[in-house]
């Protein structure tokens, strides 16, 4: 096989598998009718979302906007966080137990309450949710990559009289860049997924992942799958930019 | 500032001792060496001789135990501050998210040069370490030899009349090693600087110095210092005269302590 026709393999393959499953799905519920009642065809969920486009894409961007605010919040807690515990081991004895006792706490218990405190004009406890969510593999992640710095490294630096500011400016950060990168798409896809299911347990009547809540309740199936596209569609969003600012950072730099 | 007649290093009752969980290592004892401005000195022995760390004292990486280590006649760590040497080391330790010319850059970058002045500094080092066409080129793109011409540079960049180099071409094969050493025999000669250079290789040690100072493990010493006297200048063809053999065998034997017929009838 030439790396052509290879290259053309890997785009092709997925989207006749896609295909094929679609129109399995089509035949199996809109022919032989073999599927229950909340399984709609993928033609009906088409259907819907066309129908439904502008109120969709609403609630999809007031999800996405809790999930960029949790991100953001969460991350850069993390970034400042990290940054001071491996700047003070002191800090970090005293982080470290708080940060394993936030990366346990379920999400769905601190949900009902979060949501009860911000009340339901606000969304800022779903965004709380999220950032909380996004904290924990960002300032693992930051703190590991600021202790990556090599011994030959900090040599030359001490060699060239660098003082602490630019140590940490031009060595200490930039090795670090990676790992913090790392944190953040890992942190991205939490984000997403806290934010939508912080919806399932009260707050604000908006949002896609209240949306599908009280429409699979009511009977809507296909419109609550439309919904549920339109989620995978935000998480892929998320998980792709973040993914390319790692590619970025990670450019060459040597994998071991 | 320094002043012209002292001596590039001066190092009297040195001594330095590493506390280890299992016990005092005593890395060097007592050694006394002086290097003269321009001149070109080696340091070889075997593993744990202390030839590193003495390097690493003279650097202010390390501190002494006992005894006084100058550099231009002023402490290490004020020689250190004020950027009278340059330093490689076997790793070139090359910033992989910078371009060759942003890692050239940096010991400059570090003492403010105004960017114009850095510009042209930069351009004449790397012609001088003939890299011209790979200025624009990451760490990861370059062979380890051309990676190690990089870390020459910026060795050189701030203009320092000491060169400090820890087994520079120690990861380098064979054909790269001769002639990384016949371009740095140049590039000594070139800049004027005074050249320490660590090395566990005979030959590049006779080929590049005008002194090699041989040493000893536990505690690490110096046994002998032999001198080189083959000028400036060297060319490719020393590596085939008689008398540079003459002089790697004189190494040798100071090295093994015995005469080396004697060792290979063993």
């Amino acid at each position: 096989m030439t790396p052509r026709t290879e290259n053309l393999l890997k785009v092709v393959a997925p989207i006749v598998v896609g295909v094929l499953l679609l129109g399995a799905w089509q035949l199996a519920v809109g022919v032989f009718r073999i599927a229950p009642t909340l399984i709609p065809t993928p033609a009906a969920i088409v259907a819907q979302i066309a129908e439904f486009s502008p109120i969709i894409v609403e609630d999809s961007l007031i999800t996405a906007t809790n999930a960029l605010v949790g991100l953001v919040l969460g991350g850069v807690t993390g970034i400042v966080l990290a940054g001071l515990a491996a700047r003070f081991s002191i800090l970090d004895g005293m982080l470290l137990p708080i940060v394993a006792a936030i990366a346990v706490v379920p999400i769905v218990a601190l949900t009902p309450i979060f949501n009860t405190m911000f009340g339901a004009s606000s969304q800022f406890g779903r965004q709380a949710i999220a950032a909380i969510a996004a904290f924990v593999p960002v300032f693992i992640n930051v703190l590991r990559g600021l202790r990556q710095t090599r011994p030959v490294h900090r040599d030359v630096f001490r060699a060239y009289a660098a003082s602490g500011a630019q140590t940490f400016g031009k060595l200490t950060l930039p090795t670090a860049l990676p790992h913090i990168t790392t944190g953040l798409r890992i942190a991205g896809s939490l984000a997403v997924i806290s934010a939508l299911v912080a919806e399932y347990f009260g707050g604000p009547a908006d949002g896609i992942g209240t949306a599908i809540a009280s429409y699979a309740k009511s009977g809507k199936a296909a419109l609550a799958w439309g919904y549920v596209g339109a989620g995978i569609l935000i998480g892929l969003a998320f998980f792709l930019v973040t993914l390319l600012l790692e590619r970025l950072a990670t450019r060459h730099r040597p994998t071991t | 500032m320094t002043q012209p007649s002292s001596p590039a290093v001066h190092a009297s009752g040195v001594s330095k001792t590493f506390v280890t969980r299992t016990g005092e290592v005593h890395a060097l004892d007592t050694v006394d060496l002086e290097v003269a401005p321009g001149e070109f000195v080696s340091l070889i022995g075997p593993s744990g001789c202390g030839k590193s760390t003495l390097l690493r004292l003279v650097a202010d990486l390390e501190q002494p135990t006992t005894g006084t280590l100058e550099v231009f006649g002023k402490p290490a760590a004020t020689a250190r501050l004020d950027q009278d040497y340059g330093i490689a080391f076997q790793q070139a330790g090359l910033l992989p998210w910078r371009t060759v010319e942003a890692n050239i850059a940096l010991p400059l970058e570090l003492h403010g040069h105004a960017p114009a002045a850095r510009t042209a500094r930069i351009a004449e080092l790397v012609a001088l370490v003939g890299l011209e066409d790979f200025t624009g080129a990451y760490p990861d793109q370059l062979s380890g030899g051309m990676q190690q011409r990089v870390a020459i540079a910026r060795a050189l960049a701030a203009g320092p009349r000491l060169l400090l180099m820890d087994e520079p071409f120690g990861a380098l094969d064979e054909m790269t090693r001769e002639r990384m050493q016949t371009e740095l025999a140049r590039i000594a000669v070139e800049t004027g600087a005074a050249v320490v250079f660590v090395t566990h290789s005979i030959p590049e040690a006779v080929f590049l110095s005008d002194r090699v100072v041989v040493m000893s493990p536990r505690p690490g010493r110096i046994t002998t210092i032999l001198d080189v006297p083959f000028g400036t200048g060297r060319e490719e063809s020393l590596r085939e005269a008689p008398e540079f053999f003459e002089r790697v065998t004189a190494v040798r034997e100071a090295l093994h302590g015995t005469p080396v017929t004697r060792a290979a009838e063993r």
